[in-house]
């Protein structure tokens, strides 16, 4: 039996292997009634309202099959829009849904670090339960995606949320969550603990757009379970500058034909230390991962882009794709591609390229008219602009909007 | 004159390549540039459009009255240039629709104009060939048609071909060359047609398609013979570009 509150006091000072260590006690925990649920979208302010757009969160709700939005700690609005979804606040879910229980910190320790360990003891000692629940019934496809969005509203604060993903058999279910700033926050600790599980046939998208303030650290902590015949794809964007990002979400395949698939699309800014990784265990014959990735570092940014994949029976298939665009003498890109075979008859590969933009690229577009400014800033956009497959084609469309729409405001 | 050059010496990372390369062409008219490999003829062409790699030692280029040895490429191409590349880079994440919009003067968000839809389809591209991005992963003769394609977006009064017709099967050729003699205002008469151009041809097999006036044969950096284009490629035919090399020493 898991002992949460235990295994979260051991790890109360338990630093994370990766990513500058921060002082939690810095930041003020704030309470979760502070700001009050809200009946609609639009009751927002036009300045929150235009933050939440920019991480691909539609106040107006169109083409959503619902939505969940938290304030600082305060989870102010949930809503089901359609009969396939439920979404609620993770609290309410674990009141309502006894059997909840056995998802909490199932994908996700809570000894994994001292980020998990707050989060978890927040939950045991003061019965804080902010983040969302969302689930896909049995035997549903819902097209539109459930929108979601951790928003920091006050300064110097620590924002927990516990979120819990389930499909159920045979569904089918879209995510798209948005983080945010205000955009009078200097500083906050963001810590989002995520727990995904897919239930055989059913497949999940999960579309994530950063877009913090200057001085805000990231630590999302993200695990997903897949069973047989299931289809995970994770979309990762990020191209506005943070103080630090460290994640490392890792999918555990442990049904036949699981199948993770990890896209990021990372640029960095300023001072921006990001360290994004995806990491893939393949534990079922037949299950496979791929990680692709695309960085660009700017100014005096910092990118490490990790990969792991862990090949642990026969017949299992893993291949890491990460690209690099250095574009200033103070920023600098590390490629971490790991791969571990722990059994015979595996395939697991990595292709790595970092360097510049190809000069040939650029003149070719300055034989076509345009400046070599214009065709350097558009061979970037193009890079960072890849295909995210696996998406119904309204949503392609408008994650395609959305990723233009970020890499244009860089 | 639409294009002039005069006694041009052009170096490439620090090597010599054109010598003394003098050579022009008027309205109307298509030139074909022969030679050895390694003679400089695509050097000529990229000192031509003004690639930063290549560095003018000596001489100039006079385009429309114009000198313009140092502008940019992209004023050059402003000006009427334009060039089909034998080898263009693959670009991620730029589809050629993308560049077919920008090269004639749309937005982006626009969709594509009939007049490009037509001319795509006759090229045989479909709309998903459309959305692909520019040469990643095209066969040889894709490439070229979207080469071509892209020149009748662009529309350039002087355009360069370099190798047009080199890994494109036969019947692609013919297709090609059709809209080679579009881009070189073959279709009219002689004394209406303004646009030119300079082909570079390896096989001389598109010229069977596509007439020129002139032909010149590029040797050891210069110009070494320049005449009628049937007379010059039966010769190197028969013979090779040895009898140039000999015919060279001779002007000398």
């Amino acid at each position: 039996m898991r002992n949460v509150l235990n295994d979260a006091e051991k790890a109360k000072n338990k630093k994370a292997p990766l990513g500058t260590d921060i002082t939690i006690e810095n930041y003020s925990k704030e309470d979760i009634s502070v700001y009050d649920v809200i009946d609609d979208l639009d009751d927002l302010s036009k300045k929150d309202k235009d933050t939440l757009i920019s991480v691909g969160v539609d106040s107006e709700e169109k083409q959503r099959s619902g939505s969940f939005v938290q304030f600082d700690q305060s989870n102010i609005f949930a809503n089901t829009l359609s009969d396939n979804i439920e979404v609620m606040n993770t609290g309410v879910a674990k009141d309502k849904y006894p059997w909840l229980k056995d998802y909490l910190w199932n994908a996700v320790k809570p000894d994994q670090d001292k980020y998990t360990a707050e989060t978890a003891l927040r939950e045991e000692k003061e019965d804080v339960y902010s983040g969302y629940f969302i689930r896909s019934k049995p035997n549903t496809k819902e097209v539109f995606p459930v929108q979601a969005c951790m928003f920091i509203a006050d300064k110097d604060i620590m924002q927990t949320a516990h979120n819990i993903i389930i499909a159920e058999e045979n569904s089918e279910l879209h995510l798209i969550t948005g983080c945010a700033t205000g955009s009078d926050i200097s500083s906050a600790l963001h810590v989002g603990v995520s727990e995904l599980y897919l239930k055989p046939g059913s497949k999940i998208t999960f579309t994530m757009v950063h877009n913090w303030a200057e001085q805000v650290e990231v630590r999302p902590r993200t695990g997903i379970k897949l069973a047989d015949n299931t289809t995970f794809i994770n979309n990762y964007i990020l191209t506005s500058p943070v103080q630090c990002v460290q994640s490392y979400p890792t999918a555990y395949c442990e049904g036949k034909n699981s199948r993770a698939l990890f896209q990021s699309v990372l640029s960095g800014q300023k001072t921006s230390n990001i360290d994004v990784g995806s990491r893939a265990i393949l534990n079922h014959e037949s299950s496979s991962a791929e990680v692709l990735s695309r960085s660009v570092a700017n100014d005096e940014s910092k990118i490490y882009a990790r990969g792991d994949l862990v090949g642990n029976v026969p017949n299992v298939k893993g291949h890491l794709e990460c690209n690099g665009l250095v574009l200033s003498d103070e920023s600098s890109i590390y490629a971490v591609p790991i791969l571990e075979a722990n059994s015979s008859g595996l395939e697991l590969s990595h292709e790595a390229a970092v360097g510049k933009i190809d000069e040939d690229e650029i003149y070719y577009l300055t034989s076509r008219g345009f400046s070599e400014e214009e065709a350097a800033a558009m061979i970037v956009r193009g890079f960072l602009n890849m295909d995210i497959t696996g998406l119904p084609p309204a949503l392609a469309e408008s994650t395609k909007k959305m990723i233009d729409m970020s890499v244009k405001g860089m | 004159m639409l294009l002039e050059i005069h006694n041009l010496a052009v170096e490439v990372e620090g090597k010599q390549v054109l010598k003394n390369v003098n050579l022009s062409i008027a309205e109307g008219e298509t030139h074909v540039l022969l030679g050895p490999n390694g003679a400089g003829k695509s050097t000529l062409f990229m000192t031509i459009l003004g690639f930063p790699k290549y560095h003018v030692t000596n001489g100039s280029i006079i385009f429309k009255g114009k000198d313009i040895t140092n502008l940019s490429t992209a004023e050059r191409v402003k000006l009427g240039m334009g060039v089909s590349f034998q080898n263009p880079p693959a670009i991620r994440g730029i589809s050629v629709e993308n560049l077919l919009k920008y090269e004639s003067g749309q937005n982006e968000e626009d969709e594509l104009n009939p007049r490009m839809k037509s001319l795509a389809d006759k090229l045989k591209f479909n709309d998903d060939f459309l959305k692909r991005d520019v040469n990643l992963g095209f066969s040889g003769g894709e490439v070229k048609r979207s080469e071509v394609l892209q020149l009748l977006a662009q529309r350039p009064d002087f355009t360069m071909f370099d190798e047009p017709d080199s890994g494109v099967d036969i019947e692609n050729v013919e297709l090609i060359a059709e809209e080679l003699n579009v881009i070189l205002d073959k279709q009219k008469k002689i004394s209406e047609r303004k646009r030119a151009g300079l082909l570079i041809t390896h096989l001389g097999y598109i010229l069977n398609f596509v007439k020129a006036d002139k032909a010149h044969i590029l040797m050891n950096g210069e110009i070494a013979c320049s005449g009628n284009p049937d007379e010059i490629l039966n010769d190197v035919r028969e013979n090779g570009f040895k009898g140039c090399v000999n015919c060279a020493q001779c002007t000398q």
